[in-house]
């Protein structure tokens, strides 16, 4: 209820005029929505000082700290303008690891989401041994480190004694630039489809039975029944689920460190794992700052855009 | 009444359950090679008695016990902070209407895209610039405020008529205890969703921790293990490095498959849709 509500809904005024002027109504829901603003604040404060150091403020000096060269060369900072952008420009190693970046979002993220609604679709149609049975078996990734995962899918791609070079001895997964980066798109997509079926599971349960009862008489079954009915009901889930996807395609890094170390010759490097490199093992901080600012924007530009595209689109909230 | 089965059925039926076998394989394939004799790891056909060498050698080579208390204190101290947190914040957004609630709510929406890890430069500056590197404190700090967190005990707390709180104001009941008396009982799904999400992060967190810890003592778990699997270039190494792995990865699945039916309840009953 908005406070103007809470105050027409509250006691009349005891002064004994019956009439109640429109301005001390709107001067009491003043009142009380300043002492609500108080509480509210008070009640955000922690998680709003927490905010604003470990996310706000850093974003801030980034953005700063991009404009100053400051590398193993300069003892202080020195003021250097767009220097760093425009090394940045010109630098291969950072439009590589863009282009692979941006490569494993656009695959992870859809195919992580259709798989996991798909398999949240599966295990909901199963008896209850079945569902217990699905449910751990695709989940439990979610639950492990990718630094485990990591160890576990480097086993599987090493050739010969690994479980795929028994298929054929001639694989070179990791080594071969053009394969890596698939192989390791191929575990993280495995990593992370059981999270979001986590998700769908509770959205397609917010979904009433009366209305996939009624799509049954309609005679309307199976994939015509998904796209039309359950699809777009689910839409706050895949919108929350979006995000949760995008966001991870982007800073999940771990495995590089383990498996790769974004070779073979940075086929497989990521923007993340370049800001870390650069500036914890390179100590190029002016650079590593302006690379952290193009990973924000980016960021946030992809999300605004889902947001502006959706609120466009969405008629059923 | 049997429904036929169409061929597209059982195409799609026989897909799932062949993904479900792809998903699977290499969690068996860690469990068997952490407890077979090392001799026998890289014959994956080989059938031999289980043994817990493998395990045995780990804990003496590294102090596994010391990165288990790391990752346990960081990991309860992130929870414990966060749940306080994410119900205050989340009881306002839920059900207050006051200044800026707007503004402070996008800020709270940019924690969720921008994780404290994409800043892990300017975030480990700082950490630098308060003496708390190398800390287990200065590992958890950056997490205590969490955007999700209050997201799901908003939405929860929206699914809660708001004539239960309309009744405790009848009695006389105070704020707080309107928080704690009424809400905290009913945010239980939401805590337990929640709380699974950020047990596992913290548990696996890895880039963070990799460049606040130097010393041995303060190491967590994940770090420990990518140290371990990296000293290793043949091999034959595979079984203790699989042991390793089983060990950090245990505690977790454990959890996750005997609790498995109540937490998946509870994302189902929280808010979130």
């Amino acid at each position: 209820m908005s406070t103007a509500q809470q105050v027409l809904a509250g006691p009349a005024i005891q002064s004994g005029t019956s009439r109640v002027s429109l301005t001390v109504i709107q001067e009491r829901a003043r009142k009380k929505k300043w002492r609500t603003s108080i509480r509210a604040w008070m009640l955000l404060l922690p998680s709003l000082i927490f905010l604003g150091i470990f996310t706000v403020y850093p974003i801030i000096q980034s953005l700063i700290s991009s404009f100053y060269k400051d590398d193993l060369t300069t003892i202080q900072p020195v003021f250097a303008g767009l220097s760093n952008y425009q090394e940045l420009a010109s630098d291969p190693v950072f439009w590589e690891s863009l282009r692979n970046n941006l490569l494993i979002a656009v695959v992870t993220v859809p195919a992580s989401i259709l798989l996991g609604v798909a398999l949240a679709s599966f295990s909901n149609a199963l008896g209850k041994l079945g569902k217990t049975v699905t449910r751990i078996g695709f989940i439990y990734p979610t639950f492990i480190p990718l630094v485990a995962a990591a160890n576990i899918w480097m086993f599987i791609y090493t050739p010969i004694y690994g479980l795929l070079g028994y298929i054929n001895s001639n694989w070179r997964l990791l080594a071969d630039g053009k394969t890596a980066i698939w192989a390791i798109i191929v575990m993280l997509i495995w990593k992370q489809a059981g999270y979001l079926m986590l998700f769908y599971i509770a959205g397609l349960n917010g979904i009433s039975k009366e209305v996939f009862e009624a799509a049954e008489i309609d005679g309307a079954t199976g994939f015509r029944r998904f796209k039309a009915i359950t699809w777009p009901l689910l839409k706050p889930t895949t919108m929350y689920v979006f995000i949760i996807a995008l966001t991870s395609a982007f800073k999940t890094v771990d495995h590089l460190y383990i498996m790769t170390k974004g070779g073979p010759g940075n086929a497989t490097n990521m923007l993340l794992f370049y800001i870390y490199q650069t500036g914890f093992d390179y100590w190029n901080n002016g650079k590593a700052s302006a690379m952290t600012v193009i990973l924000v924007g980016i960021l946030l530009i992809v999300t605004a855009v889902k947001f502006f595209y959706d609120d466009r689109h969405a008629y059923y909230n | 009444m049997m429904k036929k089965l169409s061929i597209g059925d059982i195409f799609y039926r026989s897909l799932m359950w062949i993904l479900m076998a792809v998903s699977v394989i290499p969690l068996i394939w860690v469990i068997r090679t952490a407890f077979i004799p090392s001799g026998k790891a890289l014959n994956l056909f080989a059938l031999a008695a289980p043994t817990l060498e493998n395990i045995r050698h780990v804990f003496e080579t590294v102090p596994f016990l010391q990165y288990y208390g790391n990752t346990i204190l960081i990991t309860l101290l992130v929870l414990v902070v966060q749940l306080v947190l994410v119900t205050f914040a989340g009881y306002a957004f839920a059900r207050m209407d006051f200044y800026g609630s707007k503004v402070l709510f996008v800020i709270f929406l940019a924690q969720m895209m921008i994780a404290p890890e994409v800043l892990i430069l300017p975030n480990y500056s700082l950490m630098v610039k308060l003496g708390l590197n190398d800390s287990r404190i200065g590992i958890a700090l950056p997490f205590f405020a969490s955007a999700m967190g209050t997201l799901i005990v908003r939405q929860t707390i929206k699914t809660i008529p708001y004539e239960l709180e309309e009744a405790a104001q009848v009695e006389g009941a105070s704020f707080m205890q309107i928080i704690t008396k009424v809400y905290v009982p009913l945010l239980k799904p939401a805590f337990v969703a929640f709380g699974m999400i950020s047990v596992s992060y913290q548990w696996n967190n890895f880039l963070w921790p990799l460049v606040m810890t130097d010393s041995v003592s303060k190491r967590p778990l994940s770090l420990g293990l990518a140290m371990f699997a990296m000293s290793f270039e043949t091999g034959a190494q595979w079984s203790d490095v699989s042991a390793a792995t089983f060990l950090v990865c245990a505690p977790l699945l454990i959890l996750f498959v005997v609790f498995q039916k109540q937490f998946i309840e509870s994302f189902v009953h929280s808010g979130i849709k």
